[in-house]
């Protein structure tokens, strides 16, 4: 904030003249970058295939109403596929992250300098492949089927739940461990009595959060054959079965809608 | 010394869910449903074990990745994904913000908040490829579609952290600007935008990042960007490109990670 008096009467300005020309700055340096990348981005456009857009929706809108709902009986069975790539995956996840989040976690870590830059490593290297690339690499190595869709929803949740898990175990509360040390007790048991009741609620929200989020990609994974609704959708999508794909996709936010309902009540009931 | 006695209650951790009934009944239906689960999964062993051989190829992919043979088409994606990223960016959240004033119930009048909240809805039920395998449709091939796809998802992203970070700001700083005779705009312009800018700030990067690695993946239903090359490279057993690729995803998405955590710290 700065003041600045002008015969005689102060002036109330929100910055410095240096910070206004910083922030001014900044602004122009974004203006311009993305005004460089809009024209990298569109040189190879056909703007005659932009142009008729409006009649494509609308062409495409039409195909897609009424949905078929005699389709309905052949995507039960891809919906509990679904459900299990969702929840399967989930637990593999689980498994694996539980150990992986201790050793990352800095109170927990039995080496500082040594595991827990590999764990980190296990937590970034999963994040940062969408489960849909894992799926795209485990359908060539594994075939098409559930079993990829599982293991590829578990290897990019296990980074997702190892990170948050961990920061909780670094946030917990070092009086209770203490107390518990205090009374002779070993290793393990400090692990059973002082850490483990502490992250228990968020161990739950965080399964629960990321089953949630596992739902939602498990109904696409289909898309590079992993199983699943996504599966009959690319299938209907390829022939341009338009009212097929219009009941997919009210199957899939019907599912989206349910599972997002059970884990805000489960996380509203823990917290 | 005597011996000491026995105490004569025993204690026990209290468990995360208090009611046995419900505990006991939750581990059942678990132990039900592992093995109905497990059970529906068929897995093709001969094939499985056939792929083998690729993973283990994929693993030494990996050791050895291949820049060179390519590069072309890498530098290609790359630079469809950071423009698509850039701009879908800078569009979504200038969007964003509109619906996000107009979603915050402190702020907008009843008509509005609902047709707001309707629209971040929209938005986020449906996953980016969906949305992606439908702008493909309407405008063709290309990044266009990615940048509408990416543009679309990070209305629904912003406009609700926005929304919520409005309603839980400090409502006395508002009072004090209105106090003062401000309109509605000034309200808005004075009391709640320095209020959550650093806020919106920090969230328009850390969607960059989200939109980068979307963008690597909308590629597979043709709305360009890298994952367009992942597709190919794959699709052709090319292992060794594939993890050339792979670690250029994750080289950036990292580097977007530091710096992001970085700016984000540096506004607050």
């Amino acid at each position: 904030m700065a003041i600045t008096t002008l015969n005689d009467t102060k002036i109330w300005q929100r910055r410095t003249p240096p910070q206004q020309l910083l922030v001014w700055a900044g602004w122009l340096g974004l203006v311009a970058l993305f005004v460089l990348s809009w024209q990298v981005m569109t040189q190879d456009t056909i703007w005659l295939f932009v142009l008729d857009a409006p009649q494509q929706a609308a062409d495409i809108g039409r195909r897609m109403f009424p949905p078929r709902w005699e389709y309905m009986d052949r995507l039960w069975k891809p919906l509990w596929d679904t459900l299990n790539i969702a929840t399967l995956g989930t637990m593999l996840a689980v498994v694996v992250a539980v150990p992986v989040a201790f050793l990352a976690a800095r109170n927990t870590t039995p080496s500082i300098h040594f595991i827990r830059p590999v764990a980190l490593f296990v937590i970034v290297s999963s994040r940062s492949i969408n489960s849909l690339i894992w799926a795209l690499l485990l359908v060539s190595i594994l075939g098409p089927g559930l079993l990829a869709g599982i293991l590829s929803i578990a290897l990019r949740s296990i980074g997702f739940i190892a990170k948050l898990l961990y920061e909780a175990i670094e946030e917990i509360d070092e009086k209770q461990v203490e107390a518990i040390s205090a009374t002779g007790a070993s290793q393990a048991q400090v692990m059973a009595f002082g850490i483990v009741p502490q992250i228990l609620p968020a161990f739950a929200g965080i399964t629960v959060f990321r089953w949630d989020i596992n739902i939602r990609e498990s109904t696409v994974l289909g898309l590079v054959g992993a199983g699943g609704i996504g599966m009959q959708l690319m299938a209907s999508l390829n022939v341009l079965a338009w009212p097929q794909v219009t009941l997919i996709f009210l199957v899939i936010l019907g599912t989206v809608v349910v599972s997002e309902w059970v884990s805000a009540k489960v996380r509203h009931a823990i917290i | 010394m005597t011996a000491i006695a026995a105490a004569p209650r025993q204690w026990r951790r209290p468990s995360l869910i208090a009611n046995p009934w419900l505990r006991w009944g939750l581990w059942l239906g678990l132990a039900v449903y592992l093995v109905i689960g497990i059970g529906a999964v068929e897995v093709n062993w001969q094939r499985a074990y056939e792929g083998l051989d690729r993973g283990w190829q994929f693993i030494l992919g990996f050791l050895k990745p291949d820049f060179t043979s390519r590069w072309g088409d890498i530098v290609v994606g790359m630079r469809e994904s950071l423009t698509m990223t850039v701009t879908s960016t800078v569009v979504g959240v200038l969007l964003s913000i509109p619906i996000g004033v107009g979603a915050a119930r402190n702020l907008a009048p009843a008509p509005v908040y609902l047709v707001c909240r309707s629209i971040i809805a929209l938005s986020r039920s449906f996953q980016e490829i969906i949305i992606a395998i439908l702008f493909v449709a309407m405008v063709g091939f290309g990044p266009l579609a990615g940048f509408l796809t990416l543009s679309f998802a990070t209305i629904g992203f912003i406009a609700k952290l926005l929304a919520e970070d409005i309603e839980d700001m400090d409502e006395s700083q508002a009072e004090a600007i209105r106090a003062t005779g401000a309109s509605w705009w000034q309200v808005v312009t004075w009391a709640v935008q320095p209020q959550v800018m650093p806020r919106l700030i920090g969230l328009s990067v850390y969607r960059f990042d989200i939109n980068f690695r979307e963008s690597a993946v909308i590629g597979i239903v043709g709305a360009g960007g890298i994952g367009a090359t992942l597709n190919t490279a794959i699709d052709r057993y090319e292992f060794d490109s594939a993890a050339a690729v792979l670690l250029l995803i994750i080289a950036i998405v990292m580097i977007c990670e530091y710096s992001s955590s970085y700016i984000r710290k540096w506004v607050q």
